[in-house]
């Protein structure tokens, strides 16, 4: 208990230091930040539709960042999750659409191994080898790679291939046999809830139970010694940037059968660079990162609540998010304020 | 002459480590002062603390009858204190002249390429250290580095320069070249201290040995007034035992045959040539050879770290030199890697983990691809109580442990499988003298019990108290293979020089 | 396509789009080549530019709507540094951290600030210059005269930077620290005030590409306007390994992308392709395609120094 403690004292430190942030800015701007936080609350949790949403708005937060949190957990820093999503998304509303006649539980399955597959070869293979045999940072390659992706995807809507006829640049609806189905009316949350946490358990399983995961996580602390132990330590890299691609395209196909149905071009909302804020929360822990992705969520969801009836403009979601991040990355900071509280206290005991 | 250096009982904490405790020295100007000891014994610290990179805890600083209170290594090179590291702290893609000025820039904003390659070439005729100051640093030899590593200190006036274990990475003739240099800035009035664990090395460049052991200096010797045997026996603090208590040598069959083995480094230049040799069970079959020599493109082949360029690895008479590192442990080769935190374990995993680093993928710890936790906690509880590692909660990180029960971790793993040989690099790096011991004790059990044991140290006490038969590498040549019981120093020590000659003639 | 080619605006807009991109790009090359890497700058980019029009807004000057931008962008520049040198946190993720505050911070006070209408539309502009005789030649002063200040400030910037970088003390001092900052250490330098000076370089040159993107291209702010041209500059920089002469000659090829796909505006499909192009050569660049880019030797590594 102790051990789970010391492992969560430092994001929840870091979420609570935002928030005071946020209240500052909120207060030199002419806002109640109690009013604005209670409104944010009940935006995410007071009525069951709210928490149904959240949840909803989770999904895509979980799977992504489980596919970032792996990547981590082999000392890869995938930063193009947003990309991989996007390919995942591509594939599964293409064979949404153009399929007929199909049972859904072969649809759903085939739209989503083909999403797997296609983000994981995009995850993987040019980041992956570069990484693996020429020593180009994944930072760039996966971020590059993430752009060239968008770009595709817009090239494919806006007058491309898989725009649907009429001028808005947007995919034709997938077919019903191929819709995860809604399991609350009225709001966005569908059985995909139950995808992202049986991939949750999946990912904690494989990293921590098996010789696959075993061989990635050594292969990230220390490759050196995972060669003189015998790993085949390129091939891990490939095979853990594929992995996290597999889940990118996993979220983005989920998002595409459960929720949007179609694919537009401002589809995203940035899941896949909020997941690498979700990984980082949770430590790259599979099962920290459910939870972490439930903060994010809530924060979104909340924040078009609070827009609405508290008046505070809701990116201040993202103002908080950022903070979040820069106080855990910098949890260097939390020494430095204690040595300088220690300081002042010391001076005014001598005072 | 007069104290040039005077180091007052200096001490320095580290977390855990007393790495100075009551230091003394005193260098005169104009000599060549050596300072002696084994790894670990606080040499790098003390120098650290001279040239301003460490702030010692306690005691006193002196150059040239001033207290020194340094804040930075840039208020030691403004005395004329230089040092040259022993890894050189040179930036490869820069010109020897960019190097050398570095911080120390002549005059203006701009840099002033004319006038700094000609302050270079000044000192390089004043000191003969020709040089070429336009060459990239990366172009050149490692002796050359050097010389440019000694040059940024002329270029900044030092009256005092460190050379730290200087001539580790060097070639023999390089070696030489450096300590005719070395005589040459003496006669010149410039005072050095010479880091060293060789002991011909100090006995033939100093005139004054300092020796030091576990943070203490134990005594400042002439050294015209000592021999390598009072040297050794002051560094490592007691009689040096040079023959432990070994079972009689009974050597089975070959298991490692290694025929005409050429293999070569990343810029494709030949570190191992045409070597051969066997080792049979029962045997400790020692290489004995200076760093640099070819031992490390040697091992990493026999492990298949490294592609072989020509010849034939056996293994109880099978070809193995194709087979992938994996295969070969399967086969009941065991391998302790020189550096025990880079390459034989994984920090941020736990001792069990760890212990389990070459076989989680046997069906004995895992099936169908799942890690049999049980059975490595079984694995783990056994081992921590058989090598005595502690703590002894083995879901600790390998990190947390000291170095000693670190090794032992690595100690567990390789000689616990008992394996059918065992390559063994440099087994007590760094350990102190119960850790020797013991790991010494488990090499002769695992010999005695008939494993075909490969010990490669650069401690020629260690090879030869503990090896049957000793093969002495030079420039990647197997210059001769002696037997162990007859073997001298001297011939050894000439043999790791290079010099086949000198050596036979010893013989005779 | 020949007519495309032949159209004058096609150049100009070549170069009005990659001044946007050589200005961090220039930036970034100095805080990489110190050691650290900075994505940062596309938030600091994003926040320069609301700022250079909140305060050219208020002061009803262009030139103090820039000075403001600057030294908004350098304070968050430093307390980047700060973060990352001194306290040596992963560089990458605080960039990150950054790049989501900006992006909310930003849409946050143009919505308190400014209402939900944006911008106020009389906000000023940084002045256009006219380069007397080469406006008169035909095509060429087309492209070269009547551009932004800051498309000429720029042009001296990447000289002055190439000279400050590879032909002064100080510029030698940066490289080494970047390359090994250890040795650098034990040669007397300072390596953590260079750093902070490669950083805080960076926020400045930085904040000014911010700055022409709303006072210079436009006068107003528009939410996430930088639309990664942060992350694009640090691609320029890579594909230019990492001096300023090279980010500007890929700025300028990525800049003439994006002009062809403006040009190119209804046929989508070239558009988005051509737009592709500049990450696909930077990937090229990196896994050595044409002579491998290499980055500094410490680019990223945060460092302690011994003491």
């Amino acid at each position: 208990m102790n051990k789970i403690l010391k492992s969560i004292y430092m994001p929840i430190l870091a979420v609570i230091i935002a928030i005071i942030i946020g209240s500052i800015i909120m207060l030199v701007t002419g806002f109640n930040p109690l009013a604005a936080y209670a409104s944010l609350f009940i935006g995410a949790f007071g009525t069951l539709p709210n928490i149904a949403n959240t949840l909803a708005n989770a999904v895509p937060l979980i799977i992504t960042g489980l596919g970032v949190a792996i990547a981590f957990n082999a000392g890869l820093f995938n930063i193009g999750a947003e990309g991989q999503y996007w390919i995942g998304a591509i594939v599964a509303t293409w064979i949404g659409y153009s399929f007929k006649g199909l049972p859904w539980y072969i649809h759903i399955p085939f739209a989503l191994i083909g999403a797997m597959v296609a983000a994981g070869l995009w995850g993987g293979i040019v980041p992956g080898f570069a990484k693996a045999y020429t020593g180009a940072h994944e930072v760039i390659t996966t971020m590059m790679m993430s752009y060239v992706a968008i770009y595709f995807s817009h090239y494919l809507l806006e007058f491309g291939p898989m725009m649907e006829k009429g001028s808005v640049p947007q995919s034709p609806l997938i077919k019903d046999s191929a819709i995860i189905p809604t399991i609350l009316r009225n709001t966005q949350l569908s059985y995909g809830i139950f995808i992202a946490i049986a991939a949750a358990l999946f990912v904690y399983w494989l990293m921590y139970k098996t010789v696959w995961g075993y061989e990635m996580r050594a292969v990230g602390f220390n490759q050196r010694a995972s060669k003189y132990a015998g790993m085949n330590v390129p091939l891990n890299i490939v095979l853990s940037l594929s992995l996290s691609g597999i889940f990118a395209g996993l979220a983005g196909a989920v998002q595409i059968l459960g929720v949007q149905h179609r694919l537009y071009d401002s589809f995203t909302s940035g899941y896949g660079y909020t997941a690498i804020v979700v990984a980082l929360l949770a430590k790259n822990n599979p099962i920290g990162v459910v939870f972490s992705a439930l903060l994010f969520a809530a924060l979104g969801t909340g924040s078009q609540y609070m827009q609405l009836n508290a008046q505070v403009p809701g990116q201040l979601a993202d103002v908080i998010t950022g903070l979040i991040i820069f106080f855990v990355a910098a949890d260097k900071i939390i020494e430095v304020l204690k040595s300088m509280f220690k300081k002042q206290k010391k001076e005014e005991l001598a005072s | 002459m007069s104290a040039l250096l005077e180091v007052n009982n200096i001490t320095k904490m580290f977390p855990k480590v007393r790495a100075n405790d009551g230091v003394n020295l005193v260098v005169e100007e104009g000599e060549i002062h050596a300072i002696l000891g084994e790894n670990g014994a606080g040499k790098s610290t003390l120098m650290n603390i001279i040239y301003g990179l460490y702030r010692p805890d306690s005691g006193e600083l002196k150059f040239n009858g001033e207290v020194l209170n340094l804040s930075g290594p840039h208020e030691a090179i403004e005395k004329g204190i230089g040092m040259v590291h022993q890894h050189f702290m040179l930036i490869p893609v820069l010109t020897v002249a960019e190097n050398i000025v570095l911080g120390a820039e002549p005059g203006g904003i701009s840099y002033n390429k004319k006038k700094a390659n000609e302050l270079i070439r000044e000192i390089s005729r004043n000191y003969h250290l020709e040089i070429d100051p336009d060459a990239k640093v990366k172009d050149l030899s490692v002796g050359l580095q050097q010389r440019v590593e000694i040059l940024k200190a002329f270029y900044r006036h030092a009256k005092l320069l460190i050379l730290d274990e200087p001539t580790a990475m060097l070639t023999p003739q390089e070696t030489e070249e450096l300590f005719g240099i070395m005589r040459n800035l003496k006669n010149q009035g410039i005072s050095i201290i010479f880091i060293s664990h060789k002991l011909d090395e100090v006995k033939e460049i100093s005139d004054k040995v300092t020796v030091m052991r576990r943070g203490k200096t134990v005594g400042t010797l002439n050294t015209k007034e000592t021999n390598e045997q009072e040297l050794a026996n002051l560094m490592v603090g007691r009689e040096v035992v040079l023959r432990l208590e070994k079972s009689e040598y009974n050597p089975g069959d070959v298991v490692l045959s290694v025929k005409d083995l050429t293999v070569s480094d990343e810029q494709n230049i030949e570190k191992v040539k045409n070597v051969s040799f066997d080792i049979r069970s029962g045997e400790i079959f020692g290489l004995a050879g200076i760093d640099g020599n070819g031992q490390t493109e040697l091992i990493e082949a026999l492990m298949g770290l490294r592609p072989i360029k020509s010849g034939v690895i056996k293994y109880n008479n099978n070809n193995i030199e194709k087979l992938p590192t994996r295969e070969r442990y399967k086969l009941g080769i065991s391998y302790i890697p020189q550096d025990r935190q880079q390459e034989g374990l994984i920090m941020k995993f736990s001792v069990a983990d760890n212990l389990i680093l070459k076989e989680y993928k046997n069906s004995q710890y895992s099936k169908n691809g799942v890690i049999q936790y049980k059975r490595v906690f079984e694995n783990a509880s056994k081992k921590v109580e058989e090598f005595d590692i502690r703590p002894t909660d083995y879901n600790l990180l390998a990190g947390n442990l000291s170095g000693g029960n670190q090794q032992k971790i690595i100690l567990a793993r390789e000689v616990g499988s008992n394996p059918k040989l065992l390559i063994a690099v440099q087994p007590t790096r760094g350990m102190d003298v119960g850790a020797i011991e013991y790991i010494h004790k488990r090499l002769l059990q695992l010999r005695d019990e008939g494993s075909a044991i490969l010990l490669v140290s650069l401690e020629l006490e260690e090879i030869m108290s503990l090896s049957d038969r000793i093969g002495v590498i030079h420039n990647g040549v197997i210059m001769d293979i002696l037997d162990g019981k007859s073997a001298t120093r001297e011939k050894i020590g000439l043999l790791m020089a290079g010099s086949q000659i000198e050596a036979k003639k010893v013989e005779v | 396509m020949k007519e495309i080619l032949l159209n004058p605006q096609l150049w100009s807009a070549t170069l009005a789009m990659a001044t946007p991109l050589a200005l961090p790009a220039l930036g970034g090359t100095f805080s990489e080549r110190s050691g650290v890497v900075n994505i940062a700058m596309e938030g600091i980019m994003l926040i320069a530019a609301f700022f250079a029009v909140l305060f050219a807004h208020l002061t009803g000057s262009a030139w103090l709507g820039l000075l403001g931008a600057i030294v908004v962008g350098m304070i968050v520049a430093v307390i980047f540094a700060w973060a990352a040198v001194t306290l040596t946190a992963d560089q990458v993720i605080l960039g990150m951290a950054i790049n989501i505050f900006a992006s909310g911070f930003t849409a946050y006070l143009l919505n308190t600030i400014f209402g939900f209408s944006g911008t106020p539309t009389d906000t000023p502009m940084l002045p256009n210059i006219n380069i007397p005789v080469i406006k008169n030649i035909p095509f060429i002063g087309q492209i070269l005269s009547g551009n932004s200040v800051i498309v000429y400030l720029m042009i001296i910037l990447i000289f002055a930077s190439n000279y400050f970088l590879f032909h002064t003390n100080l510029g030698l001092r940066i490289r080494a620290v970047g390359e090994n900052p250890e040795a650098a250490e034990t040669a007397g330098i300072n390596v953590i005030k260079l750093r902070y000076l490669g950083v805080a370089l960076s926020g400045l040159f930085s904040a000014i590409g911010g700055a022409y993107l709303s006072i210079g291209l436009l006068n107003s702010f528009s939410t996430d306007m930088s639309s990664g041209r942060g992350y694009i500059a640090l691609a320029a920089m890579i594909f230019g390994k990492w001096t300023p002469f090279g980010s500007f000659g890929a700025a300028l090829l990525f800049g003439f992308a994006t002009a062809l796909s403006m040009q190119l505006q209804n046929s989508a499909m070239s558009k988005n392709i051509i737009m592709m192009l500049p990450y696909i050569l930077t990937v090229l660049a990196l896994v050595g395609v044409g002579g491998k880019s290499v980055s500094p030797a410490a680019d990223g590594v945060p460092y302690t120094p011994k003491k």
